[in-house]
This record gives structure tokens, sequence and C-alpha cells, in this order.
């Protein structure tokens, strides 16, 4: 493909219309995330009255504690899980919406509503559903005979924080679903139509295979965000608990540093939190977008 | 336009009040204080604002515990520290250790001439804030200590006799049983910030040593020792409690409260700054109150109970002139109208025996019934090593490991000394950690 070019009359006017963009990335990412990478060789009391070099220290500290390992372990759980219901809901509610004629606005809007709700907000709104004494999901829960009290059974509170953090996900893959499914042309399903295809096959040959650059890029952005971006959701309902059945990595790295004041300690687990999302992305941009085409 | 008119003006007006009052030295104090209790924080530094013209108190708001703190330590790494900072009890290790960051308040009243008196304030409050030399190092401000809540109704309901509380823990579980057996409710009792309670007050509380070196206050070199045959057994005793509805786990924190409230639990166990909150949220149900139980078996019971809350901690960086200003208002917060009007109005246990005499004489307790008895708890006997209070280092991350491991016994997924066994050796971990970094 042809990209149009274009050219500055001076030289360094595109490196000053960069320079906002750059700016920001350097003092709010580079800069942080070198200071994390200096720190984790330190060990330091909170007021940093005293600071030691300890070299690997902190991470060898890190690999030999059996609960990081099971932080690992809940993170992923929780990640492939988050990622599967929110895709697999979206997807479906895109397939239907992508299909109603009227009121379509309206169900669209419905279904987008959710990504405008602060992930704390919708945090502190599934633990009330689902609270053991108060909550009316749990009352209903209850009724059916299932005990679900997430502050006691480990895999209540699993399931109320992987519901939580689906049902945020679930507005930003619809859009992209939505307008995947949209740029399907008719002719495709038509063509199958003649030739006798039902529904649910079309839906299996045609639009999952055409779907999937949509879905390969939604299952890296899902994991993304359910790995680092549900801090929030975490500490609003379970705070990492009972025992450490919900501390995912970034709820980890938050309470060791904020709340335990183990500066060093904190920034050796970011900065291996900032290998895996380096990993990540060369993985979406080296792997996935280059394989999966129509 | 009239509008951003009359704005321009009062911007002005208000930019010269601010040169007209910079003869006075400004404080500032950050603190953890939300809600009504902010109310009273700011209520107490107009007080002071308005008793002299020397100085100006500024409290700010900085959110929970946890985040006040951090932000103290993030700006005392960036130089712009308050001259007051509020930290919670489990975070006294940590500020000890900041040797050059804290400017303890002992020696800070004697630097700035402030006439200070140490046996003023009572000696189960700030026994947990003494450096090993019994000089104080940090202003307690709010404390309170746990105690039981019961729901008199539900216990009348279930054949209870209400007019004296279970002293001990045999009694104790009994009433909660006979609750449960008669259906007066679905659980016996419940309770809140299990660590402090069923753990560090339950060794407080029988005289028996938390950690080793005094409790901490013996230096850094700490081990926990509450894999011991005591809260073994009271852990192993809450797990079987739990099979059959006698006990049941509300949440970390206070997050049980709920369960009290909604009368699905008969009693709780709580801190004694709870009380206006438990009135509030139940006020058609008759609440009696209750010491903590103890198990008569043990020799020492009953001891002491120990304190929670937070203490003001002075930071250093500032003027000599802004420390002037900090004694004085630590003398102000000091004195027994001050304390006792903070003391009656939030619950938390006045710090002075002054204030709590004036409470006494004000009528107070006999107004309201169960406001002595956290005092009473509290000063039941003279503080031991084993009952002044803890010193930890790494506490917060202690308390958590506590939690967790606590929550694996009420879940079944893990028998209660194995539990406390390995809650022992990751707070061991914390604690070696935190002597390392020091």
């Amino acid at each position: 493909m042809q990209t149009k070019r274009v050219t500055f009359r001076h030289v360094w006017l595109p490196y000053l219309l960069c320079l906002p963009q750059l700016a920001v990335t350097l003092i709010f990412f580079i800069w942080p995330a070198g200071e994390a990478i200096v720190e984790s060789f330190y060990q330091t009391n909170a007021f940093g009255t005293s600071l030691r070099f300890v070299g690997l220290a902190n991470f060898q500290r890190l690999f030999s504690d059996p609960s990081y390992y099971a932080s690992i372990r809940v993170s992923v759980i929780f990640a492939l899980a988050t990622s599967a219901l929110a895709m697999t809901l979206s997807l479906l509610f895109a397939a239907v919406a992508d299909r109603i004629v009227r009121g379509t606005n309206a169900y669209r809007t419905f279904l987008i509503w959710p990504y405008a709700v602060a992930p704390a907000v919708a945090g502190v709104l599934w633990m009330f559903l689902f609270n053991p004494s108060i909550g009316i999901a749990a009352y209903a829960l209850e009724m059916v005979g299932i005990d679900f009290n997430a502050t006691i059974s480990p895999n209540s509170a699993m399931a109320l924080i992987i519901v939580a953090a689906a049902w945020k996900q679930i507005s930003y893959n619809f859009l992209f679903f939505l307008a995947g499914l949209q740029a399907i042309p008719n002719s495709v399903y038509e063509a199958a139509a003649i030739d006798g295809a039902g529904p649910v096959k079309r839906f299996f040959t045609i639009v999952l295979p055409l779907l999937s650059p949509t879905t390969f890029f939604l299952l890296v952005v899902n994991m993304v965000y359910a790995f680092f971006d549900t801090f929030a959701v975490v500490h609003a309902t379970t705070q990492g608990g009972p025992g450490q059945a919900t501390s995912i990595l970034v709820y980890k790295v938050w309470k060791d540093g904020f709340v335990g004041l183990d500066l060093g300690g904190s920034a050796a687990q970011s900065v291996v939190l900032m290998a895996m999302v380096a990993a990540l992305t060369v993985i979406q941009f080296r792997y996935i977008e280059r394989r999966v085409e129509y | 336009m009239k509008n951003f008119a009359l704005a321009a003006a009062a911007a002005v007006a208000a930019v010269a009040m601010a040169g007209s009052a910079s003869a006075q030295t400004e404080i500032t104090w950050w603190h953890a204080m939300g809600g009504k209790l902010g109310e009273k924080v700011e209520e107490i530094a107009a007080g002071f604002n308005a008793s002299q013209s020397d100085y100006k108190i500024n409290p700010v708001f900085k959110g929970s515990y946890a985040e006040t703190m951090t932000a103290a330590v993030a700006a005392f790494r960036a130089g712009q520290q308050p001259n007051i900072v509020q930290v919670f009890e489990v975070g006294t290790a940590t500020m000890m250790g900041a040797e050059g960051a804290i400017y303890p308040v002992y020696k800070m009243m004697e630097d700035a001439g402030e006439p200070f008196d140490q046996s003023a304030y009572l000696p189960s409050v700030i026994s947990y804030y003494v450096d090993d030399n019994n000089n104080l190092l940090s202003l307690p401000f709010n404390s309170s200590t746990p105690i039981v809540y019961y729901n008199a109704d539900i216990l009348e309901k279930a054949g209870v006799d209400t007019t004296e509380m279970p002293k001990t823990w045999n009694d104790f579980a009994a009433v909660a049983k006979q609750v449960v057996d008669s259906g007066a409710a679905d659980c016996g009792f419940t309770t809140t910030w299990q660590s402090w309670i069923q753990l560090e007050n339950l060794a407080a509380w029988h005289n028996v040593p938390f950690a080793t070196a005094n409790d901490g206050y013996a230096g850094t070199d700490v081990e926990l020792l509450i894999n011991g045959e005591l809260p073994v057994r009271h852990v192993t005793n809450m797990a079987n409690w739990a099979k059959d509805g006698t006990f049941k786990y509300g949440g970390r924190q206070s997050a049980g409260n709920p369960m009290f409230f909604s009368g699905e639990c008969a009693i709780t166990m709580g801190s004694s700054a709870g009380r206006a909150g438990i009135i509030a949220n139940m006020p058609d149900t008759k609440v009696a109150y209750g010491m903590l139980p103890y198990y008569d078996d043990v020799a020492g019971a009953p001891q002491n109970s120990i304190i929670g809350g937070a203490t003001l901690w002075v930071l250093e960086g500032g003027e000599p002139e802004e420390y002037k200003g900090v004694a004085k208002f630590f003398t102000y917060l000091s004195s027994a109208e001050v304390q006792a009007d903070w003391h009656q109005a939030t619950g938390y246990l006045p710090i002075t025996t002054a204030a709590y005499e004036l409470s006494k004489e004000q009528g107070y307790y006999e107004k309201n019934p169960g406001a002595e008895l956290p005092i009473q708890q509290m000063t039941l006997n003279t503080p031991t090593v084993n009952s002044r209070g803890l010193r930890l280092g790494n506490f917060v991350q202690i308390r958590d490991v506590i939690n967790e491991e606590l929550e694996t016994v009420w879940s079944g997924q893990a028998e209660p000394q194995a539990a406390m066994d390995k809650a022992v050796e990751r707070s061991n971990e914390l604690l070696k950690q935190f002597a390392a970094s020091n």
C-alpha cells in the first residue's frame, strides 16, 4: 500500500510537531519507568533516609516467594476468564445488534454505557449486588441454593471480580465487534444463504473467520486490560482476599509499594510487569498482525 | 458580567486578606479523618486559630490512613512535607525507623520551650507510642480499643439474661450458640478487624506476648509468637464455632458491621469508636456493651486491652518558628476541654486523665451507657510488656498476612495450627526485611 508522503519546508517543524507527544511520553512514561528500574536495585526505608544498593536481591526475593507465583496464577486465571467472558458476550450482543432493525440506537447506547462507568464504581456496584448480607443477587442465588460469599469463598470472590471486570469491558469489545460485523459485505451472506447455509452455519463459517483480526486485536487488548487495568475493581470489591485468592499482580504491586512501603520490592514487581507488557505488545505486532489475514 | 466583577472583587479581597495574614506562621497538618470526623478536625483547627494570632494551622484531608502516610512519605522525599501528619498505629515502627525524618514530640516540646507533662496522659494510651526510655514520640490523637456490642433484643428473644454480659469465652460462646439454637438469629457473633481484636488484643488481654523482643519494643530482631498455644486454641475455637453459625466471618476491617446492623448476627466485636455508628444504624434496637471475653484458665487474664487508631507525628525540615506553633497546638489539643469534646463527639478515647475526669463531671457516661466501658477495659490494669502495644516493622503487611491466613481457616482450606505457622513464617520474613532496610 502506498502511503501519502508529506514534505515539510523546514527540517525542525516535524520534530516540533512531535514534541508535545514526546514530552508527555518522556515525562509520564519513560522517566517513571526508569525510576522504577533504578529503584528495583535498592532497598530503602519508607522515608528514603537509608538507601542501600542490593543488586538483584529484590528480584531474588520475589522469585523465591511462593505468594508471587500464586499471584501470577491468579492473574492468568483472572485474565483468561475475564477476556473469554467479555469477548463471548460482546460478540453475541454485537451479532444480535447487527441484525435488529428497530430501536438500534437505543440498544447500542445501552450496551455502550457501562464503558463510561469508572472501574471503582463498577466494582462497588457488583460488590453491593453480591454482598452476602445485603446483596440482592446473593439473596437470589441463596434462594436457588447457591451459597455465594465472596468474603469467605475464594471461588465466589474470583467469580465476582471476573464478572465485574468483564462487565466493564463488554462495551468496548461490542463496539469493535459491531464495526467488524458491519464491514462484512452483505453479498457474502447472500451467497452463503443461496448455497443453503443457515444462520448458525453462516456465523461459524463466515463471520468468525472474517472477524479474526478484530478478535485477535481484542484478545490482546482484553488481556492487557485484565492484567493491568483492573486494580480498581479488585480494590473496591475483594481487596485481594479471601486469603490471596484474588490478589492479582497489579494489586500486589500497589499493596506492597503503597501500603507496605516496600518500595524496592514493589519496583521489582513493576519491572517484571513492564517486561510482560512489552512481551504482549511484541506478540501483538510481530505475530498476530502478520498471521491473521483475510 | 456583574457576577464576574463580583468574583474578581472577592478574589482581590481574598488575596489582600492572605497578605495581611502573612504575619502569622502557617502550620500544615495532613490527616485521614473524612466525613463527620473531618468536620470535627476543622473545628478543632478553627478553635486553635481563634485562640491566638501568631500561628495558623491548616488541616488537609489526604484520604485513608495508608494514603495519608504514603503521601507524607512521598512529600518528604520531595522536600514538601507537612509539619504534622496523622499516622495509624501500625505505622509506628516505620515512623520510628525514619530517623532524621521525624521530630520526636517530647524533644520538640523541649526545644520549643513548651511546658509538657507526660504523666498527664493515660498510660495505656501513650505506652503504644513511647521509645525505650519512655519518651513520647508522637501525640495520640484518635485512639480506640475493641469492645463487644450485643443486640439485646435478639438476646432476650433467645432467652439470654441481659443484665450481665458474659465475661469468659466459654460463657460468651454459650450465649452465641443459644442465639443460633433458639432461632433468634442466624449467626451468633461476628468480628471486625480480626488481627487487631482476635489476635493482638487476645495476647494483651491475656498478658501473653504477641512477638519476641518485648513485642518489638526491644529492637528490630523480632519474631511473631501467634502460633503459640493460646492463639491457636482461640483460632481453633473460632473455626469450630464457624461450623454451626455461632461465629460468622464478615470480611476484613469493618466489613462485618452490616451483619450486626441487619440483625443477622446478634453480637459483634468492634472498635469503641464505632459506637456512634452502631447507634445511628440501629435506632430502634437496644444495644448492650461488654468487655472482651477471656479464657479463665490463663493466669494473666484479664490484663488490659490495647489501642488502635492514630497519632500525630511531627516531621523534620520546618522552621523553628513553625515548631513553636506545633508545640502550642499540641498543648491546645491536649487541653481537657478540647479532648473531652473530641472524645464525646467521636467516641475515641480521651488521651488525658483530665479529659476523662471532665467527661465524668459533665455526666457524659451516665447519659451514654457503654461509653465508659472501653476506658475501664483499657485501664483495667497497669500495662505490662505484653500489653502496652506492638512495635512491628512492616506491620501493615503483617496484618494482611494474618488476614489471609485466617481466611484460609474460615474457608476450611487450612488447619488452625498450620495456618498460624504459615502466618508466623511469612511475617517473620517481613520483619527480617524491615530489620535489613533500617
